[in-house]
């Protein structure tokens, strides 16, 4: 049986090290700890480094937003169980955790609303509802996006922030991806601009579709952007690893993204992109 | 359950893909009738053992590979190399040929047969450029009006430091985005091993076929034990959770059909295999090439979007 298995990943046979147990609010650069008031009030950037912590969905939208402008889309989407998929919990149950945890009904929040004046169509995702990860819904949200923009005439930005397709949804995770591809495809079809702000991580399945076809891409400090991570680069090849292995730094300097921008800076450079864009419709 | 209770609610599922909502535009004339035909070759059962089955059949080291099968019913084949900007990747083979007197675009994972081959290919693992050379490929096809037909047979994206600084990600999003823009009829087939993104990377077509004993999943049995089992070890376990085989595919309405093989295997008679594969592409594109080809684009992005089950 097993002379007949060609198995890249037998590596993997080792349990990997366990997760980082730091607080949340602690800088994993320079140690520095955070009330969730102070990182609220530097839009969750480290004071002392100027480490990128995690951004929610919804603070996200808050920020780029002008007050009173958001108008949610697709909010009642939700994920279902299609396959009956249990490991080690069953995947309806870790989705409501998720959702108790995160008030979240998805990793992808969607909607309308106006950036310092330009209307926009919004797709951000949340990294703290099951990794980010994207399952049918998330796909679907994604898509109903490209459409709602399309179907106003306006710019869609979109905010990845994703560990990539979500496994418990077995191959319709996967088909996600040609999802969303064809969905960026109508939108570029119809002359619309698409903004990507990568955050940390944005990787395997969502940069590997929707993610990487933005007209500008624009990555956050310190982002991980790699379709495969580097413990995985690692542990299958046992290559040495860059310092900057798969850092939005790195992906500058090879050209897979066009700038990487602060939070501080953010605001002002997408409103810049969408006057240079212009009204579309 | 018995066999006969999961016969009974397939055929309801099956009966049912054509009033999906999620399957708008990617049921036509005849496809009941197909789905009909499947059913019946599929009568084997599917317990975690038959699927872990069809995981070690997709894996094995005789099965033939894209070129076995170039080898054996595309004549006059050419095969291009290089992406023209960086290198040529081995793992991914592209080319024209003829097949059934017509010419045709062919893009193939190769895994390479002997231990040499074996690592010059990367095991069918490709680089960016390997996307980078299909994508080139497919231009050149939709340029002359030339069916674009991939055979996908890869344990995934090659996962190294170079394929990463060369953007394997976009890589593997462009080339899907090529596919999606394409107006030339294209047909896969999944021969061996769909391994995630650099399976759907060549797979975004207007028929997406499979072996019967192939697999296609969203990320290996292994990785996924690793990642949710916390232990490589329990890919049986986790095979039999997401399900990578093709009857269950086929029921998830992410392929079009099925693909016979020769009796235990494709791997037993690979001329016999070339034979009912042969026939399946040519029947897929017999079927697709009357079709404007506006309309071809229209219905495969419809039949994409689709795609997923959710509330």
């Amino acid at each position: 049986m097993s002379e007949a298995r060609i198995d890249v990943q037998v590596e993997h046979r080792h349990a990997p090290p366990p997760a980082q147990t730091t607080h949340p609010n602690t800088c994993p650069k320079c140690g520095s700890h955070y009330r969730n008031d102070e990182l609220a009030a530097t839009l969750w950037v480290c004071g002392h480094c100027g480490h990128h912590f995690p951004m929610g969905a919804r603070a996200r939208i808050e920020w780029y937003t002008d007050a009173g402008s958001f108008v949610e889309e697709a909010a009642d989407v939700r994920s279902e169980d299609p396959l009956d998929f249990f490991d080690l919990r069953p995947y309806a149950e870790r989705l409501s955790e998720a959702e108790l945890n995160t008030g979240l009904g998805e990793a992808a929040l969607i909607g309308q609303a106006t950036i310092d004046g330009h209307p926009v169509e919004l797709s951000v995702m949340d990294f703290t509802f099951m990794g980010g990860s994207m399952g049918s819904a998330v796909g679907e949200k994604f898509s109903r996006a490209c459409d709602s923009a399309v179907e106003r005439g306006v710019p869609l930005v979109s905010v990845t922030s994703s560990g990539g397709a979500r496994m418990q949804e077995g191959i319709l995770s996967l088909m996600q991806l040609p999802k969303t591809v064809c969905a960026v495809e109508d939108l570029h079809d119809a002359y619309i601009p698409m903004i990507t702000v990568m955050a940390h991580p944005t990787t395997a399945g969502v940069l590997a579709s929707f993610a990487s076809l933005g007209d500008v891409t624009i990555a956050e400090p310190g982002a991980l952007i790699a379709f495969t991570g580097p413990r995985v680069v690692q542990q299958t090849t046992r290559e040495k690893l860059p310092d900057d292995f798969g850092l939005a730094e790195q992906n500058l300097r090879f050209g897979h993204v066009d700038a990487i921008v602060p939070r501080a800076e953010q605001l002002e450079q997408i409103t810049r992109l969408l006057r240079l864009f212009g009204a579309v419709a | 359950m018995s066999e006969r209770d999961q016969e009974v609610r397939i055929r309801q599922r099956l009966s049912g893909l054509s009033r999906l909502p999620l399957l708008r535009g990617a049921r036509v004339e005849g496809e009941s009738e197909r789905l009909e035909r499947q059913l019946e070759r599929l009568q084997a059962d599917t317990s975690d053992e038959a699927i872990w089955r069809s995981v070690e059949l997709a894996r094995h080291p005789d099965r033939p590979y894209t070129l076995d099968y170039v080898e054996r019913f595309i004549d006059d084949w050419f095969e291009l190399h290089g992406d023209r900007g960086r290198a040529d990747d081995g793992a991914l083979v592209t080319g024209l040929g003829k097949l059934d007197g017509r010419t045709v675009a062919l893009i193939g994972h190769q895994k390479g047969r002997d231990v040499k081959e074996r690592l010059d290919r990367q095991f069918g693992m490709a680089y960016p450029e390997g996307y980078g050379k299909a994508i080139r490929v497919m231009e050149i096809a939709e340029r002359f009006g030339f069916p674009v037909l991939s055979l996908v047979d890869t344990p995934g994206a090659y996962p190294g430091v170079a394929a990463e600084q060369h953007g394997q990600g976009g890589a593997i999003a462009r080339s899907q985005a090529e596919m999606a823009r394409l107006t030339v009829p294209t047909v896969a087939c999944i021969i061996g091993e769909g391994g995630s993104g650099g399976a759907v990377a060549i797979a975004v077509a207007d028929r997406v076929l499979m072996q019967e004993n192939a697999i296609y999943s969203v990320i290996t049995p292994e990785g996924c034990a690793a990642i949710l089992w916390r232990d490589a070890g329990e890919a049986k376990k986790a095979a039999a959770a997401f399900k990578p085989d093709a009857r269950h595919c086929l029921e998830l309405g992410v392929i079009d059909g099925v693909v016979a093989e020769p009796e235990g295997g494709a791997q037993n008679d690979h001329d016999a295999a070339a034979l009912l594969l042969r026939a399946a592409l040519v029947e897929a594109l017999e079927e697709l090439e009357d079709t404007p080809g506006e309309e071809l684009r229209r219905r495969r992005r419809a039949k994409f979007r689709g795609m997923g089950v959710f509330a």
